[in-house]
Formats: structure tokens, sequence, C-alpha cells
């Protein structure tokens, strides 16, 4: 897999990316609560989505014919914020209110209360669900808005995922990307660190072909893939699309790669410290 | 007039007729179906407008999250299954997605009850008013006969934010006409009567009705109100006539626990404490049987409607009530 930050064409996406993983550490380590590991999977694509991919205007964040965004994966809402935070729907320091009394960063994102969030989201499979109800109220009102919904590789797990990836195929939603973030954990490390215990999680591109679904396979820290994905998605008519995005869980902070344990663990001082400096911070507190 | 004699005519197809006018008049209205149209006759909407038409298959949680999708999108989808599908299989996905953001979707529990065609205990609904009456910004209603399913559905139609109605599968007493107005939050007085009042809801009112004139037989006299609006519930009313009449007897196909009974219960426990009988199904399963069979086992009927407002009416008159 390549490695991020190296490349010299997505220096934007580069640099808003890295900030927003240096936030939600810093957040969630303030905060002594959320999630570490999925967030940092999904950071890229998610930068790359509100920094390249959709329409959208966080000074005007409901008008009408703005691209949708469903966190289907709902516990990465840190990561989620963050990259909103650095697109200018909130400020920076709102960050620290996260899972506080008050504040409009739930532990899972509330649509009610954060303008950017398309639909609550938290309990599995759901988000997937509505991001197909967004796209065929696009298609039945002849508007040109795109969905867009990320689901995670433990959330396929939860049956309601392929009842909607039946029902968008069934109404040809080529309106609508759904991004797997294809890491290949889950909170307690099923999926691929002990294969007596792993649900099944291989032939992912088979099933969702048989489903009646375009399939790209990308590397979810390679901005030129996920580009590229995003463009390849527009050609292809009267099929949703998924693009299994191949990622890893904790990416960027050497000692979270890969590791499970760091589904929703709190970083001590010491450990924030040294994860920032892997993103090129001094790592002082 | 005893309800008995009455005129009958069907829930569903009036429901059907309405929800095709909807979906014909109102842009925003598309009809989602769990694979259930020839049941609950909203093939009359595939066949006729069929543009408005949306199939989910059958998976009902998926339905119910696809909904609150297309209303972020400014349509008002009506979503339509049993309501033992819709109140306890896609329970998570309307609190999380349509009750908790307050959505713009309308959830038809078609075949609610005891009384759901021979289908037994799997298809039989005796918890949805207390499910949905348990989540907040979540309107519940529950019609007693065509015309007032007709009224309600265009009610709930210009009502922004979710409603759940609860019908029932087979033909009713026609209780109301055309002149009928519905508004949440009211219950109607169908009968007055000085020494109890039975307050029922949904098609149990035409039972209700019946044992009112049974007891008015028997020197009883008894007050029925109907409360098609379970939430918001006229709390008004209900104390008004715990007061006048000092004795309540609560009507429902459903279970007593957390029902319309429950909701009396909480409001008179508070306000004005008055001794109440609960009629409606026991802390017990269900079976597929014919209506009648299961009104008697089930003690439901109009014979136990009547004995129940004998008993509050002894006990009202007693010390130890």
């Amino acid at each position: 897999m390549r490695r991020i930050y190296m490349s010299s064409n997505n220096t934007l996406l580069e640099e808003k990316s890295k900030a927003a993983r240096k936030s939600l550490l810093k957040v969630v380590h303030h905060a002594g609560a959320g999630h570490i590991g999925g967030p940092l999977s999904a950071i890229d694509v998610l930068t790359a989505l509100y920094f390249k991919e959709m329409n959208v205007e966080p000074t005007n964040p409901y008008k009408v014919d703005r691209d949708r965004f469903v966190l289907s994966k709902g516990h990465s809402a840190i990561g989620l914020y963050a990259v909103l935070a650095e697109k200018g729907y909130l400020d920076q320091k709102e960050l620290y209110t996260f899972d506080s009394l008050d504040s409009r960063l739930q532990g899972h994102p509330d649509m009610k209360i954060l303008p950017g969030i398309e639909m609550s989201t938290g309990s599995l499979g759901q988000g997937i669900s509505a991001a197909v109800g967004m796209a065929l109220g696009a298609k039945v009102q002849d508007q040109s808005f795109r969905t867009y919904c990320m689901i995670g590789d433990g959330e396929s797990q939860e049956g309601q995922v392929w009842e909607a990836a039946f029902i968008a195929s069934k109404y040809e939603l080529d309106n609508l990307v759904v991004i797997l973030d294809y890491n290949k954990l889950q909170q307690y490390g099923w999926v691929g660190t002990n294969t007596e215990r792993a649900v099944p999680n291989d032939l992912v591109e088979e099933k969702w072909e048989s489903f009646g679904w375009n399939v790209i396979r990308i590397d979810g820290h390679s901005f030129e893939d996920i580009l590229e994905g995003f463009r390849q998605a527009k050609l292809v008519k009267q099929k949703p699309t998924i693009l299994i995005a191949d990622t890893v869980k904790g990416k960027g902070i050497s000692f979270m790669e890969n590791n499970y344990l760091w589904h929703s663990r709190i970083p001590t001082d010491e450990e924030l410290s040294l994860a920032l400096k892997e993103l090129d911070e001094s790592g002082d507190l | 007039m005893q309800a008995s004699q009455l005129k009958t005519a069907s829930m569903r197809d009036s429901f059907s007729e309405t929800l095709y006018q909807l979906a014909v008049n109102d842009p925003r209205v598309f009809v989602l179906d769990g694979d259930l149209a020839t049941s609950t006759k909203i093939e009359k909407v595939a066949k006729e407008c069929p543009q408005k038409f949306l199939q989910m298959g059958i998976a009902e949680q998926n339905m119910l999250s696809v909904a609150a999708g297309l209303a972020t999108t400014g349509l008002q989808p009506w979503a339509v299954t049993f309501a033992a599908f819709m109140s306890k299989r896609a329970l998570d996905q309307i609190q999380v997605q349509i009750a908790q953001p307050k959505l713009n979707v309308k959830m038809i529990g078609a075949y609610s009850g005891l009384l759901t065609g021979v289908t037994g205990k799997t298809h039989q609904a005796l918890e949805d008013i207390a499910i949905f009456r348990s989540l907040a910004n979540m309107t519940v209603l529950a019609p007693a006969d065509s015309v007032e399913t007709a009224k309600m559905m265009e009610w709930a139609n210009q009502y922004d934010g979710p409603v759940y109605i609860r019908l029932a599968r087979d033909n009713y007493p026609i209780l109301f006409d055309d002149s009928y107005v519905f508004k949440p939050n009211k219950g109607v007085v169908l009968n007055e009567g000085t020494d109890l009042t039975i307050i029922s809801t949904g098609t149990a009112t035409s039972r209700a009705l019946e044992a009112a004139k049974i007891l008015k037989q028997n020197n009883i006299s008894s007050a029925v109100v109907h409360l098609p609006s379970i939430k918001p519930i006229d709390q008004e009313l209900i104390i008004e006539m715990a007061v006048k009449t000092k004795a309540i007897v609560t009507v429902e196909e459903h279970s007593i626990y957390g029902g319309l009974g429950g909701a009396i219960a909480e409001i008179l426990a508070a306000n004005a404490p008055t001794p109440i009988e609960f009629v409606g199904v026991k802390d017990r399963n269900s079976e597929s049987a014919s209506n009648e069979a299961l009104l008697e086992k089930y003690e439901i009927s109009t014979k136990y409607i009547v004995e129940a407002g004998q008993r509050v009416n002894l006990r009202k008159n007693s010390d130890f009530n």
C-alpha cells in the first residue's frame, strides 16, 4: 500500500487530512472519550469528499442542490467533525466540546443540531439505507445532487446493509456512491486477527457485484485512487457504485496501526505526544 | 344507537382510497410497500399511480430508513406494513432516524391488535401503542372507523412530523359522518353517562358503545369517550370525566401494559386518582383463531367491558376502591 503524505499532486488534501488527524487525536485525548482507529482509517476519504469531490458550502449548508454525505459508521463521528471543522462548518475550538453536555458534537452524529450532518447515525446498518433514500429522493424528483455514504466492514455484518444494497440496485441508483472503509478490524478484532473467530469478510468484491453494484477497489489512503474512484463512479449508469477502500485502522500513527485495541482507546499524554510527533508536530502538549 | 346495528365499512378500503388521493394530489407523497400491498390494499396506488409507489421488498428496517432519507429531500413518505413489523422489527430505525430527528414520515401499522385474519401471534400487534408512545416526538393515532381513518390521514398529511397510525384489518361499524373533524389531542364523547366512563381507542370503541348500551339496561349509566389520539392525549377530558363519573374503564385491542389504559392511569394517578378497570389483553401470547373466539378467550369482547363496568361501579361505591 502506498504511503500517504508522499504524493505531490494533492498537497491541499494531504495538509487537511493531516490537520484533521491531529485534531481528532487531541480532541479524543481532551474528552477522554471517542474512537481513534476507525476515524484514522476513514479520514483520507472524508477529506477527499469534502475538499474535492462534493458540491457543498459550509456557509450555505442546506442549499437544495448540495451533495449529501452519510457517515453510516457513526462511531467515527470525531473524524467527520474534524474534517467539517477544517472545511469551515464549525470552529476548531468547538471540537473540544465533543461529547460534553449541550455540545453539537455528539458521540454519534446528530443531524438536527450540527449543519453538515445529513443523517443521524450510530446504530449500525442504518445510514446506508438513509443514503439510498436520499439518492432515490433525488431520482424521483429529478434532482442532480449525488449522495455519498461511508460504511464499515464490521458494520457490514448488519443485515440491513444488504437490504439497502438490494434496493439501491433495484432502483438503479447511479447517483449513489458508497465507500467501504475496509480496515479489516473491528472493536474486538474479529475481522482480520483471529481466523478461528473471524466473521466471513472475504469475497467483498464478489458480494457487492452479485447485488448488482459497480465495484471499484481503491487504496483508501491514496488521494489519487480515491478521486479516480469517484470519477469512475460517475461514468457508470444505472448502477450504484461501491468503492472498496483498503484502509488501515489507526492509519498514520505507527503504534496504532492495525491494532484493534485502538478502536476506542484513549491515548495517554505520552502517547498523544508521540502520535503528534509522527504527524510532524512538536508533540508539546 | 347500538353499534351492532350500524352499517359497517372497510377501514382498509378507506385507507387505500385516501392514500391514493393523497398520492395523486400531493407531489410530496410517496408510498412505500413492504410487499404487503394486496393485504394493506395500497395496490391501488401501485396500479393507478405507479410513479408514486416504491416497492421496498420484505425488509422493513431498510424501508423505514429509506423513508427517513426520502424525507430529508423534501418528500413525505408513507411507509406501510403490518403493525407487528412496524413497531418491533423496524423500531430502532424509527427511533434513531425518524423520531429523534422528527422527520416527516407517516407510518401505517396495518393489521394491528388481535384480529389480524387468523395469522396468529407473529402477526398480531399488542404492543405497538406502548412502543410508539414511548418515543419522543411521536404522534400515535388509532381510528375507530373508516370515516375517521380518512380524516385522520388528511390531518397527518398536513402535519409536519412523524405520525404512527394503527389500523384494523376488518370491517367496523361506521360511527362518524362526513361532518366529523379529527383533531389531535381531542377525545370525542360518544355517549353521555353519570356512573362511569368507558374510554376506548381504535376499533375497540364500537364494542365500548355496545357495552354502554348493555350496562344501561342494568341501570348503570356509562359515558363513552373515544380517544383517536393516544399521543398527544386529551388530558383535560380524561380528568374531567374521571372527576364527573368517579370511575373509569379503559378498552383497547392491545396489551394492558403501557397502552391506552397505561396512559390514562398515568394521568389520573397524578391528577385525579380514580378507580380504573383495564380491558385489554393480559400478560400472555395469543394464537390464530376466528375474531369471535379471540375476543372471548383474550377477554376483550363486549361482555368483558360490561363486567369491568360493573366491577368499577362497585369499587367506586366501596370504601376500599
